[in-house]
């Protein structure tokens, strides 16, 4: 296989083809809207189905349907769009079938802008429908990691009958850049047992997320939690960078941990000792490597483009053991690798000391003279 | 000469497509009516192993309890859509929701427009009792002027809440919609021509010639706070005339079976 110039959404949507995805089922948004617009030529192309629905509700609920045929299924969407399918993520959850949602996240709140953002962490990694619920949430930092982890998350879906979402922002869904695509995958002959199929010869099966019985719902619940813990024990993926000596430890996920990459390798080449950790998958959250992290580094500076929602996270797992800072540009602004080498620097000439400094309040008063700055 | 034979031959019996389940609808709902002919029609064409079932929310929530096909259980009024991506991934199997007035003609109705303006090749029965009934009786878009809910105590004022819809009506103007009629189940020969709806909708299917609908009039004396009796009377009486029977849209292929 040879490596080619291919555009994010592309990528994504073809990975997906290949790792059989046998409906498709979508709503036109910017910065997704590629994703569908591939998928329209190329899954009739294949036989396969693709519904171009009336809305994102419809959307969801027709992959809602076709997880409950047995086969493997899924939408990608943008922020707004995601939102409106959340009641269906959460009946998706509660009948505990497999499918995957790639969201091309943009700016918000509300109608917001079509500009990159990971301001969908919350959202996506807490549940973000109603009742008890864990999707596996993976963020892919490049075109191939987008083709590889489409590819993966169709497995893990299947694998705990859960929901799967890779999320990356619209950067990574608009941009080309060369990768490789792996070889098509086989179809699988026979439904899964637990799927319908018409009840020919065997008794037939009802798929429904609804449990009257408190006590039944409960047991549900305790299931749904048992397979998230099963989760946390064996899929985690992160990767790291510079840390054998790193005193200042850098954490983002996404383009925002690809671009502090480039300001890492920067810092490097200046001497400072500084270290990255780019979170891959966010459900499961590698929150031991980072607690190991905390015994090692001095400070950690976690870089986002949200206000913050990673932060909370790492803040659990450091335990306040040290001091950890935080950058961040919002509502659609990607910050540029010299923003984040610049905040390696300050943090290298002044390294904080108290570790319960209020990460968030600093970071404002410094993105709100730097706001002013540029204008 | 003839032979007397004193064998019993068997005219009635339950249809396999129903479980031996008792059901939770109340004393004189005729969701029980419209469950059996699915099940008599599914067994007759021979179906029932190779049909899925979407249940809606609301009274007819457990419709998969009772029905003996494979099930699947919606949110409200998104049956259309999943039966859509059941259907596009499973064109093999007979798919139909089961879904009533709240759920179809209020919070659904992007979706069973749609899936009727895309032809999808499922069937819908419609359960029209004018009511919402799992709720406790709220005002449905198909309640009728003057008719007193929960939620319109003083009788549905049509200056205020509008006017009920007329489903049937509007998705016969859909040029997706093959086989689009409504039937009633308030005495047994409406229950008969509902029975040959219900077929002609599964025949319009099998025959891959898209969406049909049978919508069938139907009552809920406990929300009505009316005895079953006079619940059928009402039917009748009042509601017939704002929902007339007849056929809406009707494919020439499937007027000229016979069944």
């Amino acid at each position: 296989m040879t490596k080619k110039l291919l555009k994010g959404n592309h990528a994504l949507a073809e990975a997906a083809v290949r790792a059989g995805c046998e409906g498709f089922f979508g709503y036109p948004i910017t910065p997704s809207t590629e994703f569908l617009e591939y998928m329209s030529s190329r899954m009739p192309e294949l036989g396969r189905a693709f519904v171009q629905a009336e809305s994102e509700v419809a959307a969801i609920n027709m992959v809602y349907g076709a997880a409950c045929a047995g086969k493997r299924t899924m939408t990608a969407s943008s922020s707004p769009g995601v939102s409106l399918m959340m009641e269906g993520l959460s009946y998706i959850a509660g009948t505990e079938v497999p499918a995957v949602l790639v969201n091309v996240m943009r700016g918000g709140p509300g109608l917001g802008n079509i500009a990159p953002s990971q301001g969908d962490y919350n959202q996506m990694v807490k549940g973000g429908g109603h009742g008890d619920y864990f999707p596996i949430v993976i963020a892919p930092a490049s075109v191939q990691e987008s083709i590889d982890y489409t590819m993966l998350a169709f497995d893990l879906a299947d694998k705990y009958r859960t929901l799967v979402y890779v999320i990356v922002d619209g950067n990574i869904g608009q941009m080309m850049e060369p990768a490789e695509m792996p070889p098509m995958r086989e179809i699988p002959t026979e439904a899964p047992d637990w799927a319908v199929t018409g009840a020919e010869g065997r008794d037939p099966i009802a798929l429904s997320s609804i449990y009257i019985d408190p006590y039944d719902e409960e047991v549900t619940n305790l299931r749904l939690l048992k397979k998230k813990l099963e989760i946390e024990k064996n899929e985690v993926i992160f990767k790291e960078f510079f840390m054998e000596d790193a005193e200042i430890v850098i954490i983002g996920f996404g383009t925002a941990g690809r671009i502090s990459l480039s300001a890492v390798r920067e810092a490097r080449e200046q001497g400072i000792k500084v270290g990255l950790i780019r979170p891959i998958t966010l459900f499961p959250f590698p929150f031991e490597r980072i607690a190991e992290a905390a015994e090692q580094a001095k400070s950690f500076l976690v870089v986002e483009m949200n206000t913050g929602m990673m932060l909370d996270d790492i803040q659990v797992a450091v335990k306040g053991k040290i001091p950890v800072e935080f950058y961040g540009r919002l509502g659609g602004v990607t910050p540029f690798p010299d923003e984040i080498l610049s905040e390696i620097n300050r943090i290298n000439e002044n390294p904080p000391t108290d570790p319960n400094l209020d990460a968030r309040a600093d970071w404002v008063k410094r993105l709100e003279k730097a706001i002013e700055g540029s204008n | 000469m003839a032979t007397l034979t004193t064998d019993p031959i068997q005219v009635y019996k339950r249809p396999v497509g129903l479980t031996e389940v008792h059901s939770h609808y109340c004393p004189g709902c005729t969701h029980g009516i419209s469950h059996r002919l699915i099940a008599e029609v599914l067994d007759e064409m021979g179906l029932r192993e190779k049909t899925i079932g979407v249940a809606p929310v609301g009274c007819s929530v457990f419709a998969y309890k009772y029905l003996n096909t494979d099930y699947v259980e919606a949110a409200h009024g998104r049956a259309p859509a999943m039966a859509t991506g059941i259907k596009r991934v499973r064109p093999e199997n007979i798919v139909y929701t089961y879904q009533g007035d709240g759920d179809l003609a209020s919070i659904g109705m992007a979706e069973i427009m749609h899936a009727a303006g895309r032809g999808e090749n499922i069937t819908v029965i419609f359960i029209n009792n004018a009511i919402y009934g799992m709720t406790g009786g709220q005002m449905a878009p198909t309640t009728l002027p003057g008719m007193k809910t929960t939620s319109s105590p003083k009788g549905r004022d049509v200056e205020m809440a509008g006017f009920p819809i007329k489903m049937s009506e509007i998705l016969a103007t859909m040029q997706g919609s093959s086989y689009i009629v409504r039937r009633s189940l308030h005495d047994p020969a409406y229950i008969r021509k509902s029975k040959k709806a219900i077929r002609k909708a599964f025949e319009t299917q099998v025959r891959g010639m898209g969406f049909s609908l049978v919508e069938l009039l139907s009552t809920c004396p406990t929300n009505w706070k009316v005895t079953p009796y006079e619940a059928l009377q009402f039917v009748e009486d009042s509601m017939i005339p704002v929902f007339p029977l007849g056929d809406f849209k009707v494919h020439p292929e499937i007027a000229k079976l016979k069944v």
